[in-house]
């Protein structure tokens, strides 16, 4: 359970805000310099706030474009990255959607952007509620991603990408992805950072040279982006972003590490925060807003006297394996919580799969339960949990698969027609 | 070049100065490589580009030394010689046709390769 800070109400800058808000005041906190955004539901106050951030001299130097799609975010995002500067950008599901050919463009020019991502549910049918199909949908695009699951960590894990995306030795764009309205609309009481320590956890504003790999200098003219050949190094610029990516794993521990010094709030290794996993017999598997509340059913349910853990998945890229396997050689059943669906996949759920892909090399580990639920908005409440965690208890004792399973996953929370 | 160097002095010899850029980088394998592929402006980054001209265009006599063709040629092909006449690098020209359409007398005249016995 998350603790309120007892020194909450004595610090000024302390606020209680909207997770939406948190992500905005992390931009500020990061001192971003150019920020490209287009309003869309839930995602609309970051930019609104932002804006507002703006316009009252709150964020001096920081330059604001308007344009007029998603699309052109991204492109307007990418130029002013390529040019040496920090840039932030927010979005949601459709709006993502029609960025995706610019988000390949970003991640293989290698430019440490920030976006956020108020997750929300793909259409048709129409839906603007949580659900992080919008960002496990860019799985192969080369961004790093990363889930909140609570307000805090919006802006935490903000300031933590912008330290792991601009090392020179990484140099790759995020994703920073949080439940719509449930974290973007809600309010909580949050810790804003002292500018003078964010500015010394953060690594500097890039100099006038720009990065190290691209740049924008009319005394240093160069070109990217042109045609390379079959017989060119295509195939070896793939492997570099992969191999960033595996690299970057060290970097987001490191980083984790170095912010709970600073700032004193733990993120686990970065990569996963584990709760109660010690002398857990069964355990979760679960990432984003549901991963809070998930850790109340834990505790419920222990206190029922069944030795039941969660791990809460901070990253889907780079996907910690090591920490999975790990973790699946401590117990015997492993059940794995989507709020997103990959359709006709082994499990329907994006990482149930990638869970069952990990562990499918090493002996002696967990069998998985893939659990969907809480597709576009859903509610899935904590009784529901609890008895997610129950029925992994009774599954782990009597070996049987729980019988409401649909294709071999537990499709929870479905509407019952009386 | 790996990560580890690209800030360095090397690297950056390679940016900045023109005369000290090698004409062809080469790499062992790929992490050797910079993080992305750039272009660095350097004559016939590409190759021959000679070789994709189907079209020849030549300037005939009678050429008033405007410099408009000089002006227009997308790829800089067109060398302006000491007397103030024109030439055309065929090594490089594209044969695109665009310094023949600007070319305010009609003075260059685009010929098909393969009518061109010379070569």
């Amino acid at each position: 359970m998350v603790e309120i800070p007892k020194d909450f109400i004595q610090k000024e800058e302390n606020l209680i805000i909207k997770g939406n808000v948190a992500a905005a005041y992390a931009a500020k906190s990061a001192r971003v310099q150019v920020i490209s955004a287009y309003p869309i539901t839930p995602q609309t106050t970051v930019v609104e706030k932002l804006s507002e951030f703006v316009d009252n001299g709150e964020m001096p130097g920081t330059q604001y474009i308007k344009v007029e799609s998603e699309h052109s975010v991204l492109a307007s995002i990418i130029g002013a990255s390529k040019a040496g500067t920090r840039t932030f950008t927010a979005t949601s599901g459709q709006g993502l959607f029609y960025m995706h050919e610019m988000v390949h463009w970003a991640a293989g020019a290698r430019l440490p952007i920030v976006m956020a991502i108020a997750s929300r549910g793909p259409a048709p049918p129409w839906n603007i509620w949580a659900d992080f199909t919008d960002v496990l949908s860019q799985r192969d695009t080369g961004w790093l991603s990363a889930f909140c699951s609570s307000h805090q960590e919006i802006y935490d894990e903000i300031l933590m990408s912008y330290k792991v995306c601009e090392d020179h030795e990484i140099l790759l764009p995020k994703f920073v992805a949080y439940g719509g309205f449930i974290l973007s609309h809600t309010s909580k009481p949050i810790i804003v950072e002292d500018q003078d320590k964010v500015d010394n956890f953060l690594p500097p504003l890039p100099d006038e040279d720009g990065w190290p790999h691209i740049w924008m200098d009319p005394k240093r003219p160069m070109m990217f982006g042109n045609l390379i050949m079959p017989s060119g190094f295509y195939q070896e610029f793939r492997l570099k972003i992969h191999d960033a990516h595996i690299r970057a794993k060290e970097k987001i521990i490191k980083a984790a590490q170095e912010f709970k010094q600073v700032f004193g709030r733990d993120y686990g290794n970065g990569l996963i925060q584990e709760y109660k996993m010690d002398d857990a017999e069964v355990g979760m598997i679960i990432y984003g807003d549901l991963a809070l509340q998930m850790e109340d059913a834990v505790d419920y349910v222990r206190e029922e006297g069944y030795k039941v853990g969660m791990v809460k998945l901070r990253h889907f890229r780079p996907f910690p394996t090591e920490d999975i396997i790990r973790v699946a050689k401590m117990i015997k059943l492993l059940g794995v919580v989507d709020r997103a669906t990959a359709f006709g996949s082994q499990t329907g759920g994006p990482v149930s799969c990638e869970v069952k892909a990990a562990l499918h090399e090493t002996k002696n580990t967990a069998k998985i339960l893939p659990i969907i639920n809480g597709l576009g908005g859903r509610e899935v409440t904590l009784e529901q949990q609890k008895n997610q965690l129950r029925k992994l208890v009774k599954f782990n004792e009597t070996g049987e698969v729980p019988k409401d399973t649909i294709h071999g996953t537990l499709w929870d929370c479905l509407l019952e027609v009386k | 070049m790996n990560l580890a160097e690209i800030k360095s002095d090397k690297w950056k010899k390679i940016n900045k100065s023109k005369k000290e850029r090698p004409e062809v980088q080469k790499y062992k394998d790929w992490e050797e490589l910079s993080p992305i592929p750039i272009s660095l402006p350097i004559k016939g980054s590409m190759g021959e580009t000679g070789d994709w001209r189907t079209y020849r265009p030549i300037i005939k006599e009678g050429c008033n030394k405007c410099g408009i063709c000089w002006m227009y040629c997308p790829e800089g092909v067109i060398i302006r010689k000491e007397d103030g006449s024109f030439e055309i690098d065929l090594k490089y020209c594209k044969g695109c046709g665009i310094c023949a359409k600007e070319c305010p007398t009609n003075n260059i005249e685009m010929v098909r390769e393969s009518d061109i016995k010379d070569g």
